[in-house]
């Protein structure tokens, strides 16, 4: 990362336990008790030990299986819960010496959050959920309508605006959930297991919508997933946590290619990974000898040019995004992608 | 079951483990008391010790008097922040008899001008047609064509049998009572949700209420009140609003945990999360609480008539003590047909579908309220058109149908014909029955009472339970009811076991087949829609006052639950048990008798909870055919306005309640235990 960019959220050494008098005995073991500490005392580590840095305009996936503590580290990133212990700063400002009532003005301008269930309100037709943010800020009827059709609009779903939800279907309640968190123009967007609850095609057509959106938009992202397959595709850096802890932060690459512990490891064993790796991370050193196919770039994506360099006999230069030669690849380096032979980088 | 367990755990103890065997335990206790009960006299007599049998008057300490010293004392000289309480209770009439007066006057006085005899009726109450045409809209308006014929018809026959005012009577202390119960149930119920140590005081005075028969606070009320609709409004709106806070209390916690999390991350304030999020998510179950108060109220109805509400409830009383057969059924049936009526149409209105609001929102204004435009319309055409020609304004009396006469042959007929089968009948169970039964409870002593229910209460819940058992019994014991409230428990116990005999066999038999199910429940639905009394008018009719009639109103009333939980149990045993049976080649005997039986007796249990519930509740009423337990003491108060005696009369009975309700709860719950349920 040569560009220092800004971050938007921020927490340091958090933690969340459950327990008998957590604060004590988080003290008692200086603050940062072992497996085995809080094992013996009949305490939860639902959050261990968290840092994390999620900046301006990135989407920041939390991945975990279930009772990982994903839900628990970004209910206490959105304050939904007080962390036991830690810093949480947002936008620069201590989040956790907030009153109850500046958090309430920070999340009705700042924040939105989609929810794995919709959390859509049953008596209120779609037009008024998607202005139901609005409405509790006290904007006028006419204003907030306004703003939630141009968000209904936004997702997809004009001509819906006096339906129930319970008259839809839930890829349909979950672009409403989506519109709804859009209605204040968030800074930044929780995303909590948005698409889980929805039937694979479904959700494969939610991620791209997702993706679109994303593309117009540029929000900051924290979303919420345990389909690693989902955080691939859809992530800038990924955080994977297990029992409370985050065990490894990184892009999709890095985690394909140097996964920290057995752990991820698994996770990303079946990854299809032409779909991850660049042809920067499989480059042969120095430019091609002899005749020359022709160039690429070092940040393509494998499955994007795989075809190009297979039909090909001859190697191809890469550059990087400064147009300077960093090595070459031929058709050998993208076959050991796509069959999953052991990459020698 | 239990033995053969026992010898494989421990076997060194095998020969010992008979001692522990339950039917030791249970078998001894019964011969024990059955002994001790047949020769208590014996007993007396050998060692005359009266105190055996009758606890001393002079250990009692003086309950009924010291209540009623307070509540004088309450009335008379008691001040809340420097206001008397007497004028709070005032001040509380007020508030109460406003709204009530606008309603009566809308659907029955209509405007007076003075006083008394005097008074000069400026503008007539809403006519008849006007009253059926809306309800009749509001029926469609919340359902559909069908349910705009049933209100139709539940009114149309209310006006054409002549029963036009008392039921406008009663429903206007309904459209009072109920949404004052609502509403205040439904604000107590969030405060309880939102503060814990509302929550924890409310949950003890909830749990008491629910046991206390009605009867029990009516007196207080009529001392603090006096005599009239008033009082009767405040006595249905303190009898129907704690389910509500049951209710509201369940439906707010059963709001999914995401909606209140979506509430704080949009930014609502504590008032916005409640009133635009908890409230509106719950409100499908908090209108089955609305529909419960709907159907407290008219339950109500009657003994509210006591202390001074008129209506269709006064007209049941009334005919009940004339002995009147026709009028009392009359009445008793009016009462039914609004109960289904406002039943039906609540129920519906709580289970509107999105499809059916969707629909009603859209056009324009005179489209979206053409029905209560046109109900308007008719009201004030048919009210001025009534000026002039009176049928328009009352149904005439001339076209009234009255069925009194139908009742009383038809109850006259069978009483000339089977009068000697009926008798019979009656004879024989109360021969072999009911009075071995009542000698039985009747002749154990006070001490040997308190060490029964003490022990079972250690075998059952253990030293806790055994302690809670002790003081409530013992209590009941200091206050000298001890043989009223054992001829309590004998009515009591003998009409819970019949109905167990008679509804468990039903609830099997409705959960054996969908036609099945359909007839049963509509049966079991019937029965709880009428309110409790309209069982005492044909019982009494056929049998006459006494123990046996009281027992027949009981079982009526008390049956439903036995057969709900018995089906519901049915209905929850997991297939694969069944299915496991089947393929074990169960025949349908060894399939009921071997799987499903065992496996429902928690379920079982509870049910038989509810129907001890029931069954003393109903004690209470069943007092004015003459039975001799807590019930008649609570009445005799009533009638001498004795608070004291009402008050401690209706805590032996609610502690009998709580003791058997303990009780019950926890052997259900070691069942649970025991089978690997929850």
């Amino acid at each position: 990362m040569t560009i220092k960019r800004h971050a938007l959220l921020e927490c340091n050494d958090l933690w969340k336990v459950y327990g008998h008098n957590p604060e004590g005995f988080l003290k008692a073991h200086n603050g940062a008790p072992t497996s085995d500490d809080l094992h013996a005392q009949n305490m939860v580590g639902a959050v261990r030990n968290a840092n994390v840095k999620i900046y301006e305009g990135e989407i920041f996936v939390i991945m975990g299986l279930s009772g990982s503590g994903k839900s628990t580290l970004v209910r206490c990133l959105s304050r939904l819960i007080q962390p036991t212990a830690g810093e949480l700063i947002f936008d620069g400002q201590d989040i956790l010496s907030k009153s109850d009532k500046q958090l309430i003005e920070i999340r009705r301008k700042r924040m939105g959050m989609v929810f794995q269930h919709f959390a859509l309100l049953p008596h209120l037709t779609v037009l008024q959920n998607a202005a139901f943010p609005l409405e509790v800020q006290g904007m006028s009827r006419d204003a907030r309508e306004a703003r939630a059709r141009e968000v209904i609009e936004l997702v997809g779903l004009k001509g819906r605006e006096d339906y129930y939800p319970a008259q839809l279907s839930g890829g349909q309640q979950q672009r409403v959930g989506i519109a709804r968190s859009l209605a204040v123009e968030p800074d930044l967007w929780f995303l909590d297991e948005p698409f889980s609850a929805l039937d694979p095609l479904i959700r494969r057509e939610m991620q791209d919508e997702f993706i679109r959106l994303q593309g117009m938009l540029k929000k900051t992202i924290v979303f919420i997933t345990h389909d690693f397959d989902e955080a691939i595709r859809l992530a800038d850096r990924i955080a994977v946590m297990r029992d409370g802890e985050i065990v490894q932060i990184a892009s999709p690459e890095e985690l394909v290619l140097h996964p920290a512990d057995d752990y991820v490891a698994e996770f990303t064993r079946y990854v299809p990974r032409a779909k991850v790796l660049t042809l920067g991370s499989i480059i042969r050193p120095g430019p091609v000898e002899g005749e020359v196919a022709g160039t690429l770039n070092a940040s393509d994506r494998v499955d994007m040019v795989a075809d190009q360099v297979e039909r090909s006999a001859k190697d191809f230069n890469i550059l990087d995004d400064d147009g300077a030669i960093v090595g070459h690849i031929g058709r050998r380096e993208i076959i050991d992608v796509l069959i999953g032979r052991e990459v020698a980088a | 079951m239990s033995v053969s367990e026992l010898d494989i755990k421990t076997p060194r103890q095998s020969t010992l483990a008979w001692l522990r065997s339950p039917w030791l335990f249970w078998g001894g206790l019964l011969v024990a008391t059955w002994l001790i009960s047949k020769f208590s006299f014996d007993i007396y007599r050998a060692f005359d010790a009266r105190w055996i049998i009758r606890f001393p008057d002079a250990w009692q300490p003086d309950f009924e008097t010291r209540i009623s010293d307070f509540m004088d004392w309450l009335l008379q000289e008691a001040q809340v922040f420097g206001i008397l309480f007497r004028d709070v209770t005032r001040g509380l009439a007020a508030v109460i008899e406003a709204p009530y007066d606008l309603v009566v006057g809308l659907l029955v006085d209509g405007v007076q001008r003075g006083q008394g005899n005097q008074a000069v009726q400026i503008l007539p109450p809403l006519s008849w047609i006007g009253v059926i045409f809306a309800v009749t809209a509001i029926g469609h308006y919340t359902k559909s064509w069908s349910m705009a014929v049933l209100m139709a018809v539940c009114f149309s026959y209310l006006a054409v049998f002549g029963q036009w005012e008392s039921a406008m009577m009663t429903l206007a202390s309904v459209l009072i009572a109920v949404p004052i119960a609502a509403g205040g149930g439904l604000l107590l119920g969030v405060l309880a949700f939102r503060v814990a140590w509302v929550d924890k005081a409310l949950r003890p005075i909830l749990d008491l209420m629910q046991t206390v028969p009605v009867f029990a606070y009516l007196v207080p009320i009529l001392f603090m009140f006096g005599f009239g609709p008033v009082s009767a409004l405040v006595a249905t709106i303190i009898y129907a609003m704690p389910p509500m806070i049951r209710v509201t209390i369940v439906a707010l916690r059963g709001v999914p945990e995401e909606l209140a999390e979506l509430g704080r991350m949009v930014g609502c304030t504590p008032r916005q999360q409640m009133w635009k999020i908890l409230v509106p998510s719950a409100k499908p179950t908090l209108m089955v609480g609305v529909n419960q108060v709907i159907m407290l109220t008219l339950n109500m109805v009657i003994i509210a008539s006591m202390i001074g509400a008129g209506g269709l409830g006064y007209d049941v009383l009334t005919a009940l003590r004339r002995l009147d057969i026709g009028g009392g059924v009359e009445a008793g049936l009016a009462i039914v047909v609004l109960a289904i009526a406002l039943d039906r149409l609540s129920q519906a209105f709580s289970t509107r579908t999105v499809t059916q609001k969707a629909a009603q929102s859209k056009g324009s204004f005179l489209q979206r309220h053409r029905w209560s435009l046109l109900s308007i319309l008719v009201i004030a055409v048919t009210g001025i058109m009534g000026l002039g020609s009176t049928w328009m304004q009352s149904y005439p009396d001339a076209a009234v149908l009255s069925t009194g006469q139908v009742w009383e042959d038809a109850i006259g007929y069978i009483n000339v014909n089977y009068f000697d089968a009926l008798e019979a009948m009656k004879n024989t169970l109360l021969m072999w029955f009911l009075l071995p039964l009542r000698q039985f409870f009747a002749g154990i002593p006070w001490g040997w009472g308190l060490v029964v229910t003490t022990l079972i209460g250690f075998r059952i819940g253990g030293f806790r339970l055994a302690a809670l058992v002790f003081v409530l019994i013992g209590l009941i014991i200091l206050t000298g009811l001890w043989g009223k409230a054992m001829t309590t428990v004998y009515l009591c116990g003998a009409s819970v076991a019949i109905a167990s005999i008679i509804g468990i066999p039903l609830g099997l038999l409705a959960a054996s087949g969908a036609t099945s199910n359909r007839v049963v429940g509509a049966f079991i639905d019937t029965l709880q829609t009428l309110p409790s009394f309209v069982y005492l008018i044909p019982v009494v009719m056929l049998f006459r006052v006494g123990d046996f009639s009281a027992m027949i109103a009981i079982v009526a009333y008390a049956l439903a639950p036995a057969v709900r939980y018995a089906a519901h149990g049915i209905r929850s045993i997991d297939p694969q048990i069944i299915e496991a049976g089947i393929v074990s080649g169960c025949t349908r005997w060894q399939m009921m008798r071997r799987i499903k039986l065992p496996m429902i007796v928690p379920e079982l249990l509870l049910g038989l909870n509810q129907t001890i519930m029931l069954a003393l509740s109903m004690l209470v009423i069943t007092a004015l055919v003459g039975t001799r337990d807590l019930g008649q003491e609570v009445y005799i108060a009533l009638t001498r306005a004795n608070t004291g005696q009402g008050i401690v009369a209706g805590l032996a009975v609610a502690f009998i309640a709580i003791t058997a309700d303990r009780l019950l709860e926890a052997s259900a719950k070691r069942m649970r235990k025991r089978m690997g349920l929850s």
